[in-house]
C-alpha cells in the first residue's frame, strides 16, 4: 500500500499542494484590495512600499480566523472604513495613514506576539484592535513594555486603565448598569444571569448582584456554560424551576452558545412576554446570524444601534454599505472602531505631529477632551481613557433590526472602576494627575 | 413531580440523541475503519451550511414548500457531505491508510483548510481554484500521454504548476476587477448564518406545565431512523457485508475478491454522510458557522471511545450515558435527591454546566482506568490483530 505513493509521487502532490496553498493565499488579499474603493488603492496594504515611506503607518490587530474573526472582522471592515474616508478627504496633516493589519487568530499569545511585531518591525504609530478581554490582557504587558498605544473598540467588564490603551466601548457603567435599571423598573425585579464561563460574564454578573442588591431586586441563580458550548437544556430546565412564573433572564453569552441558547429557549416555551431577556453581545450581526424569528421581542443593551437616528448615523450606515455591501449591518463594536480612527486622527492633528514613538506622550495628552460627533451620538475622550457615551436599550423588530425603547437624556461619564463591587468602590483613574502615586487607580 | 422526572428522562435522552447522532458517522470511520477522522466535526459544518443554502432556495421559492424543506436539506447535507467525504478519501486518507498518527495530522488540517474555505469562498475564488485544477491536471493529462512522459515528468510537472498557478492568479484578479463587489464578497463570510426551522419545528408540545420543545423530538427520531439505517445497511445488504469483513480482515477479503478500496471509499463516505445529516439536524438547535464542527468534535470521540470502538451498540449505549449524566449532574437533581448534608453540598457545587463537564469527564477517566477499551470492547481478532 505505501509502495503505491513513492517519494516522486509525494513531491508532485505535495507541490500542487503548496501551489494551491499559494494560490489561496494570494487570492485572499486580491479580495480585500479590491473590495475597497478604487480611489483607495494607494493606501491598500503593501500596495506600494513607497507609499509607506510618506505615509503614517497604524496597525491593526484583530482575529482573522479562528472562533472570533466572526466578530472581529467586521470592526476591521469599519476601522478600514474611518481610514479610507480620512486619507480620501487628504490624510492627517497631509499624510496618508497607511494601515498593516495583522491577524491575532484567536489565540492570546498570537494576539501577543503580532502586537510586538507592529510595533518593533513595522514601526507603526498607533494600534487599533482587540476584542476579547483576554485578548487584551495578553497584549497589555507590552503596550505597557514599549509604552505604545492601543485602542480598544468592545464593550468590556471595566477594572481596568492602563495608560496605554484607550477605551471607545461602553465600561459597565455605560451599558449594564444602565439596562439592569430599566429592568428593574420595566420588567421585573427577579433575575437569573447566564453567561459564557470567562472574565467578562463573571465580572458582569458580580456587578448586576452588587445592583440588584442594592436597588431592591433578587438574584435567583446564575450559570456560566463553557465558550462554544451549544448544549443548554440544563440551563433552561433550571430556569424554569427558579423561575416558574416568569422573570427577567440578563445574559452574557458570547459567541455560538447564543445561537443555541435562543433557538432552545423557543422551543422549551420560554417567550418574552413571560421570560424576558436582556442580552449585552447580541447587536444587528448576532440578529441575522441566530435568526431573527428566534429573538422577537427580546432585548439588548447597547450605544450604538443601527436604527439610532441621526445624519451621522445615516452617512455612516451608506459608506460603510456602500463600501461592503447593501446586505450589511453595522453595531456598536464597528462604531466604536469608527469612533477609535477618528478621535486619534483629532488627536494627532491638536498635538501636530504624526504620533512617532517618540511623542507618543503628545498625542496621548492632546486625545483628553477630544470631542467628536459619533453615529450614535457625541463622545468626549475622559483623562481616564474612556469616552462618555448614550446608553440604549432596544428590542429586536421584525426587520431584525432593534427598536430603540430607552436611551439615555445625555452621555453617561465612563467609570472604570466599578463603584458597587466592593474591592474598586470608591477609586478612580485620571491620566493627567500627578500628585498621586498611580494615576491609574487612586482613591478618591 | 413525574411531570419533573418525565422532563428530566426526556432532556437526558434528547442530550444523549444528540451526541449520538453526531457521532454516528464517526463511529463507522474511527470505529469500523479505524481512521481518526479530526475533520469529521467540519463534515458536520459542511452539512449545516448545506442546510442553510437550501433553506435560502426554498425562502425564494416560498409558499408552503418552505415548511417541509427540511427534507430536502437532509438528503442535500447527506450527498454534499459524502461527496466531500469521497474527495478526502481519494485525495488524502487512502495514502495514510496503517498510519495514524499520519492521519490525526492530515485530517485536522484538513478541518483547517475548510474552516478557513467557507470563510472566504467567493466566486474568485472558486474561479481560481477551478481554472488551476483544471490546467493542472488537464496539462498532467496531456503530458501523460507523451512516449517521453518519464524524462520530462520533472520539470514538467513543476512548469505547470508554476504556470497553471499564475494563469489562475491573473484569472482571479481578472473577474475580480470586472465584477467588482458581486464577484468579491464572500458567500459566507466569517459571521455565523442563520438557519430557521420550520414554523412547526419551532414551538413546542405541551405537556402540562412543560413544553416538549419540538426540534428536539424531531432530532431523536431522526436518530432512531439513522441507527436503524445504518444497522440495516450493515446487516442486510451485501455492501453492508463486504464492509464488515473488509474491516475484520482486510487481506483476506481482497484475497476473496472483494474491491477493499472501492469499500473503503464507500464506507467513509457513508460516514461523511452520516455527519452531514446531524449537521443539518443540529443546525436547529446550534449555530451555523466556520466553527460549528469545533462545538462537537470532543464529545463525538468521547462517545466513541466510551463506547467501545468498533461497535455500533456501544456508541448508542456510551451516547445515551453521557447525556443522561451531564444532565442530571448540571441540573443538581442529584443535590436534591440526597439529604446528607456533605453530599449534597458537594452536588450542588457541580451543578453547573461548566463544573457538570468537570464531573463528567473525571468519570469518564475513572471508567477507561477500569475498562480501557471502553464498554463493549471488539473481541476475536481484528484488523490490527
Amino acid at each position: 500500500m505505501t509502495r503505491l505513493f513513492g517519494r516522486r509521487k509525494f513531491m508532485v502532490y505535495g507541490s500542487a499542494a503548496l501551489g494551491a496553498s499559494m494560490l489561496l493565499k494570494a487570492c485572499a488579499p486580491s479580495t480585500t484590495t479590491t473590495a475597497s474603493s478604487p480611489a483607495a488603492d494607494s493606501s491598500s496594504p503593501g500596495a506600494s512600499p513607497a507609499a509607506a515611506g510618506d505615509g503614517i503607518k497604524v496597525g491593526i490587530l484583530h482575529s482573522l480566523s479562528g472562533t472570533m474573526a466572526i466578530s472581529e472582522k467586521s470592526v476591521v471592515d469599519s476601522t478600514l472604513l474611518a481610514i479610507d474616508e480620512i486619507n480620501q478627504a487628504g490624510g492627517i496633516l497631509g499624510k496618508q495613514i497607511v494601515p498593516v493589519i495583522e491577524d491575532g487568530a484567536s489565540d492570546w499569545p498570537t494576539f501577543a506576539e503580532k502586537a510586538k511585531k507592529l510595533i518593533e518591525q513595522d514601526q507603526v504609530v498607533v494600534i487599533f484592535g482587540c476584542w476579547t478581554s483576554a485578548s487584551r490582557k495578553a497584549v497589555l504587558p507590552v503596550f505597557e513594555e514599549k509604552n505604545h498605544m492601543l485602542f480598544y473598540p468592545v464593550q468590556y467588564e471595566g477594572q481596568e486603565c492602563s495608560k496605554n490603551i484607550f477605551y471607545t466601548g461602553a465600561a459597565p457603567n455605560q451599558q449594564i448598569e444602565p439596562s439592569v435599571d430599566w429592568l428593574l423598573e420595566n420588567k421585573g425585579k427577579e433575575f437569573y444571569l447566564v453567561g459564557s464561563d470567562y472574565v467578562f460574564p463573571r465580572t458582569a454578573n458580580t456587578i448586576i448582584k452588587a445592583q440588584l442588591a442594592a436597588k431592591g431586586g433578587t438574584t435567583v441563580g446564575e450559570d456560566y456554560l463553557p465558550l462554544g458550548n451549544t448544549e443548554v437544556a440544563p440551563i433552561i430546565a433550571k430556569i424554569r424551576s427558579a423561575l416558574p412564573n416568569g422573570g427577567v433572564i440578563y445574559n452574557s453569552l458570547n459567541g455560538d452558545s447564543n445561537v443555541a441558547f435562543f433557538k432552545q429557549l423557543q422551543g422549551a416555551g420560554l417567550t418574552p412576554d413571560k421570560y424576558p431577556t436582556m442580552s449585552v453581545s447580541i447587536a444587528e450581526e448576532e440578529v441575522q446570524a441566530i435568526g431573527k424569528e428566534y429573538l422577537l421581542g427580546h432585548a439588548a443593551a447597547w450605544n450604538y444601534f443601527m436604527t439610532v437616528e441621526s445624519p451621522e448615523n445615516t452617512k455612516f450606515v451608506d459608506a460603510f454599505k456602500a463600501k461592503y455591501g447593501d446586505s450589511r449591518v453595522t453595531n456598536d463594536p464597528m462604531e466604536a472602531g469608527y469612533i477609535s480612527v477618528n478621535i486619534w486622527k483629532q488627536a494627532v492633528e491638536q498635538a501636530g505631529s504624526e504620533g512617532t514613538p517618540t511623542d507618543l506622550e503628545a498625542v496621548r495628552s492632546a486625545a483628553y477632551g477630544q470631542e467628536f460627533a459619533a453615529p450614535h451620538g457625541p463622545v468626549k475622550m475622559f483623562p481616564n481613557h474612556h469616552i462618555s457615551k448614550t446608553v440604549r436599550v432596544g428590542e429586536v423588530r421584525d426587520d431584525g433590526l432593534f427598536e430603540i425603547v430607552y436611551s439615555t437624556p445625555a452621555p453617561v461619564d465612563p467609570i472604570p472602576w466599578n463603584q458597587y463591587v466592593a474591592e474598586t468602590k470608591g477609586f478612580a483613574c485620571d491620566w493627567t494627575k500627578t500628585d498621586v502615586s498611580d494615576p491609574g487607580k487612586f482613591q478618591i | 413531580m413525574v411531570a419533573s422526572i418525565l422532563d428530566g428522562i426526556f432532556n437526558g435522552v434528547s442530550i444523549g440523541s444528540i451526541l449520538l447522532l453526531a457521532a454516528l458517522g464517526l463511529a463507522i470511520v474511527f470505529g469500523l475503519m479505524g481512521v481518526i477522522n479530526m475533520a469529521h466535526g467540519e463534515l458536520m459544518m459542511l452539512g449545516a451550511y448545506t442546510t442553510f443554502v437550501v433553506q435560502n432556495i426554498f425562502k425564494a421559492i416560498g409558499g408552503p414548500l418552505f415548511e417541509v424543506y427540511i427534507f430536502f436539506a437532509l438528503i442535500a447535507a447527506f450527498i454534499v457531505a459524502a461527496l466531500v467525504g469521497l474527495l478526502l478519501e481519494r485525495g488524502v486518507i487512502r495514502y495514510l491508510y496503517g498510519r495514524p498518527l499520519e492521519t490525526l495530522l492530515a485530517t485536522w488540517g484538513v478541518s483547517l483548510i475548510l474552516q478557513q474555505f467557507v470563510r472566504s469562498v467567493n466566486w474568485v475564488l472558486v474561479f481560481g481554484l477551478l481554472l488551476f485544477c483544471v490546467l493542472y491536471f488537464g496539462g498532467q493529462w496531456v503530458v501523460k500521454r507523451r512516449a517521453d512522459f518519464e524524462r520530462i515528468k520533472g520539470w514538467s510537472t513543476t512548469l505547470l504548476l508554476f504556470l497553471s498557478g499564475a494563469i489562475a492568479l491573473v484569472g482571479g484578479n481578472i473577474v475580480a476587477s470586472t465584477y467588482g463587489l458581486a464577484a468579491t464578497q464572500p458567500w459566507f463570510g466569517a459571521q455565523n448564518k442563520d438557519v430557521t426551522a420550520p414554523a412547526w419545528l419551532r414551538g413546542g408540545i405541551p405537556i402540562g406545565n412543560y413544553q416538549l420543545p419540538s426540534t428536539r423530538v424531531f432530532i431523536m427520531v431522526l436518530t432512531v431512523l439513522c441507527v436503524l439505517g445504518v444497522y440495516w445497511f450493515l446487516n442486510r445488504t451485501a455492501w453492508g457485508l463486504r464492509i464488515r469483513s473488509v474491516t475484520q480482515n482486510r487481506n483476506m477479503s481482497a484475497c476473496l475478491g472483494i474491491p477493499t478500496r472501492t469499500v473503503d471509499a464507500l464506507t467513509f463516505a457513508l460516514g461523511s454522510g452520516l455527519a452531514g445529516i446531524a449537521g443539518c439536524a443540529l443546525s436547529l438547535l446550534g449555530s451555523v458557522g466556520p466553527n460549528t464542527g469545533q462545538n462537537y468534535i470532543v464529545n463525538t470521540f468521547m462517545v466513541v471511545v466510551v463506547g467501545g470502538v468498533g461497535k455500533l451498540v456501544g456508541t448508542i449505549v456510551g451516547a445515551m450515558a453521557i447525556g443522561i449524566a451531564d444532565y442530571i449532574v448540571g441540573t443538581g437533581i442529584l443535590a436534591n435527591l440526597t439529604n446528607i448534608p456533605f453530599l449534597k453540598d458537594f452536588f450542588t457545587f457541580f451543578a453547573t454546566t461548566s463544573m457538570a463537564k468537570v464531573m463528567v469527564f473525571a468519570l469518564i477517566v475513572v471508567f477507561l482506568q477500569f475498562r480501557p477499551a471502553g464498554m463493549f470492547p471488539q473481541k476475536g481478532r481484528t484488523v490490527d490483530a
